[in-house]
């Protein structure tokens, strides 16, 4: 595995953030990380379960799951892909 | 069609359709004569005896039920609680656990969690059909065994199908616990499922008044009163009957029914022209649902980055009245279970729903203004 295939080029802080904030601020920095790295957004807006994996679908990008950040909000990672 | 009973530009008829002008007439005529107690033995509840016997047997014909299985409640909801814990307390020695579909109404959660009993969700895939081997699979797994068994006719969010016939097959030698069904969203629009135990219908969803719904129970099935006995002529029913309402109700009710094909056809062409058109004249967007075994009359899209509220007041704006199912736009703040179980986009959601006279130029108007709609709130956020 490559160094960017496991650590996150960028995480977004998205907390405190209703829907649909989360995605559109995804959207917004995706084309700013290196294709095939991982974007990681900490949003504890209920619908982001939900929204960012649909998102990653409808645009042609990974959902690499869900993880807890140090304060227990969810954390998403998406890997560009293109 | 002469006569015009929506306004223009509504299309949420999904939520609740306008009255009839066959329920109109019924309604306005059965309010000067059903006012009595039709258990009563003087001429006034005689006649009031006679309309409520004439509604059952109309509602119980047009449903293609007996008029013994049709109780009249005060709502879908009332209906949908009366049914599903009926069943759940006729059947309190063999089961507890209540099995419930992942994409059923609230109001089937709310009852469902108001026993104390144990609740299992069986899921359901991305068109929201419900998951016949994981169904089947839960019902003869479930400990404490099932008690009942809910799954709706069709989803009143994204007007998929549900499979019941394939639930009823799927079911069979591995679990007796009896089916209820919740037919308010389908009732009236598509014959009932063969298979339950119990439904329930909602007339204000076919054009009846509001304050009217049906409990069916089949017979034979076993189903115990959940609350208090009220001493009525149908001991199912409790509270003083509204016989103008349910009058209307049925006569909304048989309208509907003899128009059937005709409007099923009609709504079924111009839904699929909304999908296929918002699919592509709106960039990202997504039509859920499944697009051929589904309610004739409602489509469920959703658009990335845009606000479900603005949306719906952008459109209102604009002279369409249409529903949403985004966290946004709902009391409780959270988004749509229905389609979170469906893992579709929640936020930027469009229910539309047609009334049995909505016309084809609305239609029209509605595509023609959605792009520009949709690009506007867009670039607010900078898309």
């Amino acid at each position: 595995m490559t160094p960017e295939a496991t650590t996150v080029a960028l995480e977004l802080d998205c907390r405190g953030m209703a829907c649909p904030r989360p995605v559109i601020e995804l959207a917004k920095a995706i084309g700013g990380v290196p294709v095939g790295s991982l974007l990681a957004v900490l949003a504890d807006d209920v619908a982001a379960r939900t929204d960012i994996p649909a998102w990653c679908r409808m645009r042609g990008q990974e959902y690499a799951g869900e993880e807890a950040a140090a304060d227990g909000t969810p954390r998403h990672l998406v890997r560009r892909l293109s | 069609m002469s006569e015009r009973a929506t306004p223009d530009g509504y299309l949420d008829a999904a939520s609740s359709e306008a009255l009839h002008p066959a329920a109109r007439r019924m309604l306005l005529s059965a309010m000067d004569q059903g006012y009595a107690d039709p258990r009563r033995l003087h001429g006034a509840g005689r006649s009031s005896r006679l309309l409520l016997d004439n509604a059952r047997e109309a509602t119980a014909d047009a449903l293609g039920v007996r008029p013994d299985e049709v109780t009249f409640t005060g709502s879908g909801t009332e209906a949908v609680h009366r049914g599903l814990l009926g069943l759940h307390r006729g059947r309190a020695r063999q089961g507890r656990t209540l099995l419930v579909s992942a994409v059923e109404h609230s109001a089937v959660f709310h009852a469902s969690r108001w026993t104390g009993d144990p609740v299992e969700t069986v899921p359901v895939d991305e068109l929201g059909r419900v998951e016949v081997a994981a169904l089947a699979d839960l019902a003869a797994s479930a400990d404490p065994p099932p008690s009942v068994i809910a799954v709706q006719a069709a989803n009143h969010e994204v007007g998929t199908v549900q499979p019941l016939a394939e639930v009823a097959a799927a079911l069979d030698g591995r679990s007796d616990a009896p089916l209820f069904v919740d037919a308010c969203a389908a009732a009236g629009r598509a014959p009932l499922p063969h298979g339950w135990a119990a439904a329930a219908a909602s007339a204000h969803k076919w054009g009846g008044p509001a304050g009217v719904g049906v409990l069916l129970v089949r017979k034979g099935s076993r189903w115990r009163q959940p609350f208090p006995d009220d001493d009525r002529l149908d001991p199912r029913a409790t509270g003083f009957a509204n016989v103008p309402g349910v009058l209307a109700s049925a006569a909304a009710l048989q309208a509907v029914v003899a128009e059937r094909d005709e409007v099923d056809a009609r709504q079924r062409a111009l839904i699929d022209r909304v999908r296929a058109t918002v699919a592509a004249t709106v960039p990202d967007v997504e039509v859920v649902g499944d697009p051929v075994d589904r309610l004739p009359h409602l489509v469920t899209f959703s658009c990335l980055y845009v606000d479900g509220e603005a949306l719906v007041t952008e459109l209102d704006r604009r002279g369409f009245g249409i529903a949403s199912g985004s966290a946004c736009t709902a009391s409780t703040l959270a988004p749509s279970h229905v389609l979170e179980a469906m893992g579709v986009l929640t936020h930027g959601n469009v229910r539309l729903s047609l009334s049995r006279d909505t016309s084809e130029d609305e239609i029209d108007r509605f595509l023609a203004a959605l792009p520009e709609v949709v690009a506007e709130l867009r670039s607010r956020v900078g898309l």
